[in-house]
């Protein structure tokens, strides 16, 4: 789950990560209200989560309430990257001596965690890595020893942070280890990290992402779920528990298992086609879940046609079809559907659905992947 | 010979009066697998259909002799059941639980290797391993795989996708070609056991001829397979990769399976298990006809 920038701020300040005060604006008189409170001159800021904000106008400075009514009122509703801006932040504008790069991941192929880290801030870091690798400092940090004051301050001076800003880059560093790890976060990102003129290190931006695994020791994450920005299909799925992921094409997909769905989109592709979704009910594929499945799918006007992919493993077919069978009866679909049944008793499965008195131009079945996606992919044409 | 798991290998179940844990232990028991014990914690002495209760796996090793461990219990107190099962001297844990958070997965990994550096870790949420005949440890429906033949060739399988795992099974049976061990390595960011730990366990195997890899996006695990199969594997491979049409930034089902920063994509696996001489198919049914041909041929 990613977080906006106000989000991740005030996260940051849960672990005494110094950030700007200020407040989040949802309208132009919000905004200048805000902005009497945070003391101008202010930055007005897009809540977007995609990057490049500040190149695409989402950025600017107000010095006095005229000026917020009129950035305010540009960014408001704004299209930055087919993200629309709902939101603004707006802060007191810091002085900036310099900026710098810092950010924790979890390195996967090391199984590590990974501090980047370097003097050259406020550019898109993959801008930096692309012209001047030597410019970032990766570290790798072994979870169960954690990241001491000395190494991160080592690490500083690695990456030729000025000694100036050594002792606060390195007590910055240590702090925000401590909100990616006891946060549980998969990013922790500040760009910039800058150094004020009076010497203080402070975090300009804020980039937060959070395992959702752990939102069971993190009931205070209620509160981002309600503002994650979701379309209308996707807000169902969740309501349903579903592993759902909205697409652009035509094709509804239901399957069960993460990967046989994925396979299922590209075989799809593979035949000419294109997906509406991505759907995972999972291993079992009874009545209800399918039911679930099969309204978000129902809800979706672009689709033409749904794939029902499944392999019965240790869900047999007969239980499968059965669930199919019961499930059409309980949603009045707009577009025909195409199962594939395969696996553990198949056979009995694809007989339960021939003999359930469903019409063809309402179910077909195909034995094979390929031979669905293709008169899936007909159908929708 | 098979990797990992044989007919001697003698399991537990942490977990073994939960749902998951009863359901599946007691198939695997079923489909012959030495299933020797359980551990709930104060449930001593109890039973589940005459398969023995304990309260920690220390005294289950005690009484049983077990060596391997299958924890079906919740993300909350998985990492605990792995360290536990590590601090026992069970050498090979398997952990099908879905949903640990990252942070709690990289520790445990991190303790296993510090600490415990004997015992391997399968998953977690993974689907677990079966040897043909031999063992079953985990949700794979025993009855799709095909079992190997003593004069061969049999066909090792890796993968980090449950579904993807049957269909490959299914695959092989529908052609008739024996298995010599199904491994499921699971979709999460840090798993226990990688691609390359089952390639170089295959590669060693004199009874696996030829090997079938599924992988998916995100991670570089297929690069790095892709790696070591170059500078260490000579059995012919086949591999399909998931994911091809998946959108950047959206992760698919499994907490692994995200393209991000234009890395993990599955074009880019695709291209560089090519490089290493590996057969791919664009979907699993034809890897698994590639698979057909390559036996075919060390037929």
């Amino acid at each position: 789950m990613d977080l906006f920038e106000y989000q991740g701020k005030q996260y940051f300040a849960k672990y005494n990560i110094p950030v700007s005060a200020g407040g989040v604006a949802h309208t132009v008189e919000e905004a200048v209200a805000e902005a009497e409170k945070a003391v101008y001159p202010v930055v007005v800021k897009a809540q977007v989560q995609v990057g490049g904000r500040g190149k695409a106008g989402g950025i600017k400075l107000a010095t006095n309430a005229d000026e917020v009514r009129l950035h305010a009122g540009n960014i408001l509703g704004m299209d930055i990257k087919g993200h629309v801006v709902k939101r603004v932040w707006i802060e007191h504008a810091s002085d900036i001596a310099e900026e710098y790069y810092a950010s924790f991941t979890l390195d996967r192929a090391a199984k590590q965690h990974l501090l980047m880290l370097s003097a050259q801030g406020g550019v898109e870091i993959e801008e930096v890595a692309e012209k001047d690798p030597t410019a970032i400092v990766k570290l790798h940090i072994n979870p169960i020893i954690g990241l001491p004051l000395a190494t991160a301050r080592q690490a500083s001076v690695d990456a030729k942070i000025p000694a100036k800003a050594l002792d606060g880059v390195a007590d910055m560093l240590v702090k925000l280890y401590e909100c990616f790890t006891k946060g549980d976060c998969d990013l922790a990102e500040i760009n910039p990290l800058i150094l004020k003129p009076t010497g203080e290190v402070h975090a300009l931006d804020a980039k937060v992402s959070l395992d959702s695994n752990a939102a069971f020791r993190h009931p205070e994450w209620e509160e981002y779920a309600a503002t994650e920005e979701l379309d209308a299909r996707e807000q169902l799925a969740r309501e349903k528990n579903l592993q759902y992921i909205g697409l652009d094409g035509t094709v509804g997909i239901i399957a069960n298992g993460a990967g046989l769905a994925m396979s299922t989109l590209d075989v799809v592709n593979q035949v000419g086609g294109s997906a509406a979704n991505f759907l995972d009910i999972g291993g079992g594929a009874n009545a209800e879940l399918m039911t679930a499945a099969l309204e978000v799918i129902n809800s979706d006007a672009k689709v033409k046609s749904i794939f029902i992919n499944i392999f019965g493993g240790i869900t047999r077919g007969e239980e499968v079809a059965k669930g199919i069978a019961e499930a059409v009866k309980r949603v009045t679909l707009r577009a025909p559907i195409v199962i594939r049944l395969d696996g553990t008793n198949a056979e009995e499965g694809r007989k339960i659905l021939a003999e359930a008195g469903i019409p063809d131009s309402q179910l077909t079945s195909r034995p094979t992947m390929l031979e669905a996606a293709r008169a899936a992919v007909a159908l929708a044409k | 010979m098979a990797i990992f798991v044989d007919q001697n290998t003698k399991v537990i179940v942490q977990g073994l009066t939960g749902g998951q844990g009863r359901f599946h232990g007691l198939r695997n028991k079923a489909y012959g697998t030495q299933v020797v014990g359980g551990v709930t914690p104060g449930k001593a002495g109890q039973d589940v259909e005459g398969i023995p209760v304990f309260d920690s796996v220390e005294d289950a090793v005690k009484a049983t002799g077990a060596t391997a461990s299958f924890i079906a219990v919740p993300p909350k107190a998985a990492p605990a059941a792995i360290l536990e099962a590590a601090r026992a001297g069970i050498g090979f844990v398997v952990c099908i639980t879905e949903g640990i958070p990252a942070q709690d997965e990289a520790r445990v990994f991190a303790t296993l290797q510090r600490d415990f550096p004997a015992t391997r870790l399968l998953g977690p949420n993974c689907p677990g391993i079966i040897s043909p005949g031999k063992c079953n440890i985990g949700i794979t429906a025993g009855e799709i795989a095909q079992l190997p033949t003593s004069s061969g060739p049999n066909v090792g399988i890796v993968s980090r996708s449950g579904t993807l795992t049957y269909q490959a099974l299914y695959e092989l049976k529908q052609q008739g070609i024996g298995v010599s061990t199904c491994v499921g390595i699971g979709g999460d960011p840090v798993p226990g056991t990688s691609f390359v730990d089952c390639l170089a366990e295959f590669q060693a195997d004199p009874e696996t001829h030829a090997i079938i890899m599924i992988g998916e996006i995100g991670g570089s695990a297929e690069e790095e397979a892709a790696e070591f199969i170059t500078n260490h594997v000579t059995k012919p491979m086949s591999a399909y990769i998931a994911g091809v049409t998946a959108p950047a930034g959206k992760k698919m089902g499994h907490a692994g399976a995200i393209v991000s920063g234009g890395k993990g994509t599955a074009q880019g696996k695709m291209d560089a298990l090519r490089m290493a001489g590996v057969k791919i198919g664009l979907n699993p049914t034809e890897a698994g006809s590639l698979m057909a041909e390559i036996v075919n041929n060390l037929r």
